[in-house]
């Protein structure tokens, strides 16, 4: 917690959403307007609105069954919501493909880690990487110089990527024989190597054990400032979410029941109503 | 000695064209994750086309027919998808399964209406090019020796394809984890496009080695070899690349020598009782991974 220069107060929007005070002039990365969605008459996630700052570490969360994952999945267009828009960049992203959704800045990790395990830790980060070069089959087939010297420029910064969290000496190795910490931190280069502008970690620090969350927190700020993107995280681990978060988003059946700086949120009697339970209850 | 050998040689040739029909079962599954039973009506599609491009005019070359027909399945591979897989991407793999069956009935009866159910002879220029060779006593036709050379070649470019560039990473990527490839910006439809080539492809290449085998074609060619090479593709272990090459050779290899040796009647139910035997030992093929069920 000594990002006192990085980390700011946050202050109000017209449209009553909360960003930090350094993102307060440009407009927001991400934004969702009453985003909803039923699965056969069930109501997932409703009149969900959020809006991230340019630079923002946000987190979303709530108890278990709440949405969370769910609403990473509209965010990421793996599912189309049933109601209301997503604005990515300035940009609706509505009908657009998950692919799509990707190129326009949108990256994720996954609560169960779903690497290319098979492949190795370089190639992991190679795929990430394509998305930023110029598709040619012809070139691809055979082999010419351009698509070799691009190649090795993607090598190169999949390598420059992997060294972020000190995995270069990994990058032979198949990505499904690494540790679990080191899978994880594959995970988040996986999805820096898209280009992102925001990247969403789903549960980042599960079965982390204190020091591995600490330095997962130290990192998640490391990329923050290195990359100037904001992060949008689910989380259950209280202390990372309090520590890093600067705007936090409570949901609860669906439903978002708080928002706020970590002090607001800590001192709000829903949500702590929601994860406790009530008094007389 | 020299029938050993010789057995051998025919049995690899017949391997190889099991082996490249057997690689568009695997990839087609590893990618799409569906069986794609139309497959081997592929082959009769591109032998067909061979000959009626060849019968066009007496002086087309050889080489020219086979790319005609190489044209004409990996646009019939990329369409079938498209008309018929693509809208049932998320449908139960059964209703895909369905589907694929009728693909082919479908493409069987087509070849019936066009060309009739007389079978057709099947020549190309280039197989008496070049001249039978002697090794010994072993004796390797001309079209053996192409079929040999040119697998072998399409194997090692594949496999560079596969391993070595950006596609064929996707593919890989595409295989493991949909959606994760989705959301590393992947576009999953266009992968998917891409494989069905690539498999047609090779099945109208394997329609020419087979044509040139076997001399004659008819409107029901491709589902024999397409059940053969199928099974070599589970033999091997459906969806790994290595696999189909392995079990597609060692198919044709066990056939050829179940016929010189045992019988020629009962080499086939030779071929699939191996088939029976590796499965049971070994239910995911020689070199098929274990696949364990995400929750």
């Amino acid at each position: 917690m000594s990002d006192k220069s990085k980390s700011s107060r946050l202050v109000p929007l017209p449209t009553n959403a909360f960003v930090p005070e350094r993102d307060v002039d440009k407009d927001p990365i991400l934004e969702a307007r009453h985003l909803g969605i039923d699965f056969g008459g069930l109501t997932a996630v409703d009149d969900f609105s959020l809006i991230i700052g340019r630079t923002e570490i946000a987190g979303l969360i709530g108890p278990n069954g709440a949405g969370k994952t769910t609403v990473f999945n509209l965010l990421t267009n793996v599912y189309q919501p049933t109601r209301g828009s997503i604005m990515l960049d300035g940009y609706n992203t509505a009908g657009k493909s998950t692919h799509q959704v990707n190129k326009m800045g949108i990256a994720r990790t996954f609560q169960n880690i779903r690497l290319f395990s098979q492949m190795s830790v370089l190639d992991n980060v190679l795929v990430g990487l394509h998305n930023e070069m110029k598709e040619n089959m012809l070139a691809a087939v055979t082999h010419l110089f351009g698509y070799q010297k691009e190649e090795k420029k993607a090598k190169a910064r999949a390598l420059e990527l992997l060294d972020f969290f000190h995995m270069a000496d990994l990058a032979d190795h198949q990505a499904g024989s690494l540790p679990y910490g080191a899978q994880r931190r594959l995970e988040i280069v996986r999805a820096l190597a898209t280009n992102p502008s925001i990247v969403l970690l789903d549960e980042p620090a599960a079965g982390m054990n204190p020091s591995e969350t600490a330095e997962l927190m130290e990192n998640i700020r490391r990329i923050r400032d290195t990359f100037e993107i904001a992060i949008l995280l689910i989380e259950h681990d209280m202390n990372l979410v309090m520590g890093i978060c600067e705007g936090i988003c409570v949901l609860n059946y669906g439903k978002v029941i708080a928002k706020g700086s970590p002090e607001e949120i800590k001192a709000n009697p829903q949500v702590i109503e929601a994860y406790l339970g009530r008094k007389d209850g | 000695m020299t029938e050993f050998i010789q057995t051998l040689v025919s049995g690899l040739s017949l391997g190889s064209i099991y082996a490249l029909i057997a690689l568009g079962y695997t990839m087609v599954y590893g990618i799409a994750k569906m069986l794609n039973f139309a497959h081997g009506d592929i082959i009769m599609v591109g032998a067909y086309s061979v000959i009626s491009t060849v019968a066009l005019s007496t002086n087309i070359p050889g080489i020219v027919a086979v790319v005609v027909s190489i044209v004409v399945c990996a646009v019939l591979g990329v369409t079938i998808e498209f008309l018929a897989y693509r809208p049932l991407r998320k449908a139960p793999s059964l209703s895909v399964l369905i589907t694929a069956i009728g693909v082919s009935y479908l493409l069987q009866n087509l070849a019936l209406l066009i060309f009739g159910s007389q079978q057709k002879s099947f020549h190309l220029d280039f197989f008496d090019a070049i001249k039978p060779i002697y090794i010994g006593d072993v004796l390797i036709n001309g079209i053996t020796l192409i079929t040999l050379v040119v697998t072998i070649l399409i194997m090692i470019a594949l496999t560079i394809f596969i391993n070595g560039t950006r596609m064929g990473k996707a593919m890989r990527a595409v295989s493991e984890d949909k959606e994760a490839a989705e959301l590393m910006g992947i576009s999953v439809n266009k992968t998917i496009t891409v494989t069905f080539a690539i498999g047609s492809i090779l099945a109208a290449v394997a329609s020419v080695f087979y044509g040139g085998a076997y001399k004659y074609i008819k409107p029901t060619t491709g589902s024999m070899p397409g059940i053969k090479a199928f099974t070599a593709a589970v033999f091997g272990g459906i969806g790994s690349i290595p696999g189909a090459m392995l079990g597609g050779v060692l198919l044709g290899v066990i056939e050829q020598f179940a016929k010189a040796y045992i019988s020629t009647l009962w080499s086939d139910a030779i071929v699939f009782l191996v088939l029976v035997i590796v499965l049971v030992v070994k239910p995911t093929g020689l070199l098929g991974k274990k696949i364990s069920e995400k929750v």
